[in-house]
């Protein structure tokens, strides 16, 4: 990496700045952030509006680099071997106007023995026509821990495309925990990538909660790689879609290792024209590895409609309860 | 006993041209406590989905009254609003629902006090259960439970429960008996389908189901007796389904 902004406490100051520093701490909240942390010198912070990092925020074990690009940027985050993080980083990564592209060139090191959360935010309220690409390559060290908790929130216009890409390594003893949530707004087009190499009792989970509507296109791929000896995996998946909406969903499990065992939980509810599949792939190439999978794909289940119309909610309130309970959870 | 505000008239039903409920007649009244017994495939469960006005259970003819009003072809939601609930034997689980959550739907204002008053009275302590999900992690006690305190904090003129007590252990017995006193309490008619003698005793009538028709009304315990003595024989020497033949000649 060439020339990298290195801060301890970097914001943008000048005023042409803070008027976008402030739209995109709104657009932040909309995304489900709490601007608050924002201002929490204990907590590590990252704020990116197009292609400018507005706030960039050490602390002790985490260094946050960043670099610019054409339409983005390119960041780097890296905590300390043994480096315990009490607060979760706080990611902000937004595009305010209608139009734009955003690309986000990400590289995350995390070293031995270390644990750290992160919460990201990504929003595009404004979004008529807006990219943002997200290439992520993890590196988890060993015995250390990672939890990513990535919500978006992309306005009512349907305008907007996401390209999450990651490329996630994890070591001996290492857990990933992922969490990726759409629920408000609409969709747009999203095309999600993961892939997880997990190494000997390594741990990942990968949680995927959308809901689309209009004419939203979902695409989640996500494939792992249990390579090492009693590697664990989870995939949940959880889409609901109505409308026109379309939800593909391929999840691919490997167990290569004595004693892997993964475990891949799809279920996708359809309403009207709208569209679901699920393809789940097991590949073991160990005899002592097991990988299963579970998927449910349809309509919302008459006896739980039934029930809630028992108490006196109709149809289409009971629908809207089961699936928003569903995918918030 | 007052007036019955609740009247079973005549109910016919047939599932794939199989009769499921045979001229079924009866009559609830506000506060009454009516058990119905039977084996299992007896036509119980379908008879309350029938008065609960599931899909697939609407009466080939007869008719279903509420304060003389015909509700026979109403939908769930509109019974339910009208004071009518179901408590299933199996109930499901709902991801992500809050506990909380779910037993404050049916129920008035102030909504927050009646879900503590609910769940404290299955004797589910509400600081533990209100925000848990009402999901796959419940035990099926737990789940049942949780289903009975949504059917009391509705207050419902008619609650149908049917069998609130399998698959719970006999300590919580006493809980359900209690909780039931308290609905009839409050002028909620219940029609509970049970096997406990428990809870049969504490009924105010009773009948008896075979083979989707209605064999013995009475007392809860005459009629309680006229299964143990004609209705249980069968069931240990045949099976789970006694034959009407043998009752015929018994």
């Amino acid at each position: 990496m060439g020339n990298p902004i290195k801060s301890h406490a970097f914001e943008q100051t000048s005023p042409a700045w803070a008027g976008e520093l402030q739209s995109l701490m709104e657009a932040y909240q909309q995304a489900g952030g709490d601007p608050a942390s924002f201002q929490m010198p204990e907590v590590a912070t990252l704020a990116v509006s197009g292609d400018q990092v507005l706030v960039s925020h050490d602390i002790p074990g985490v260094h946050l680099y960043s670099q610019p690009l054409e339409h983005g940027v390119r960041v780097s985050v890296v905590v300390d071997d043994g480096t315990l993080v009490k607060h979760p980083v706080h990611l902000c990564f937004g595009v305010l106007p209608m139009e734009g592209i955003q690309r986000i060139e990400a590289d995350y090191q995390i070293g031995n023995g270390a644990q750290v959360q992160f919460l990201a935010h990504c929003s595009f309220p404004n979004a008529v026509r807006v990219e943002h690409r997200m290439n992520a390559r993890i590196h988890i060290g060993r015995n250390s821990s990672m939890s990513y908790k990535e919500e978006h929130y992309h306005g009512l216009e349907g305008g907007v495309e996401v390209y999450p890409y990651s490329e996630v390594t994890i070591e001996e003893g290492g857990q990933f925990t992922s969490n990726f949530v759409i629920t408000r707004g609409r969709v747009g087009t999203l095309m999600m990538n993961y892939r997880i190499e997990a190494q000997k009792d390594a741990l990942a989970e990968l949680v995927t909660k959308v809901f689309g509507s209009g004419d939203d296109h979902i695409r989640v791929e996500e494939t792992i790689h249990l390579n090492g000896e009693n590697a664990h995996s989870m995939t949940k998946t959880r889409i609901a879609v109505k409308d026109k909406a379309i939800s593909e969903v391929t999840t691919i499990t490997e167990g290569n290792a004595p004693r892997a065992r993964g475990h891949m939980d799809c279920t996708e509810i359809v309403r009207d024209q709208a569209l679901a599949a699920n393809n789940p792939i097991v590949k073991v190439s160990n005899p002592q590895a097991q990988v299963t999978h579970e998927a449910a794909i349809g309509t919302v289940n008459r006896r739980e409609l039934e029930t809630l119309m028992a108490r006196g909610l109709d149809e289409e309130e009971a629908v809207d309860l089961i699936i928003r309970a569903m995918i918030r959870s | 006993m007052t007036q019955p505000f609740f009247v079973v008239e005549d109910v016919c039903l047939k599932k794939d041209n199989r009769p499921i409920l045979n001229h079924i007649n009866l009559s609830l009244s506000e506060g009454q406590i009516h058990v119905l017994l039977g084996v299992n495939g007896s036509g119980k469960s379908s008879l309350a989905y029938t008065l609960m006005g599931c899909e697939g259970y609407t009466p080939d003819s007869g008719r279903i009254l509420l304060d003389g009003k015909d509700i026979t072809h109403t939908r769930i939601t509109e019974r339910a609003r009208m004071g009518i609930s179901l408590a299933w034997q199996e109930p499901v689980r709902f991801e992500g629902l809050p506990i909380g959550k779910y037993i404050e739907l049916g129920a008035s204002e102030p909504k927050r006090e009646k879900v503590i008053a609910a769940l404290e009275a299955v004797s589910l302590s509400p600081k533990k259960y209100a925000y848990r999900a009402a999901d796959q992690t419940l035990s099926g006690g737990e789940r049942k439970r949780v289903e009975l305190a949504a059917i009391f904090a509705m207050q419902p003129r008619l609650a149908i429960l049917d069998e609130p007590d399998s698959g719970i252990d006999a300590l919580s017995i006493t809980d359900i008996a209690r909780l039931i006193c308290e609905m009839a309490k409050h002028n909620s008619a219940v029609l509970l389908i049970t096997h406990r003698p428990e809870l049969v005793e504490m009924a105010d009538s009773a009948s008896l189901m075979c083979f989707g028709s209605i064999i013995f009304s009475g007392s809860p315990r005459e009629t309680s007796q006229y299964y143990q003595n004609r209705c249980e024989p069968h069931l240990n020497i045949l099976g789970s389904q006694p034959w009407q033949i043998s009752l015929n000649n018994s």
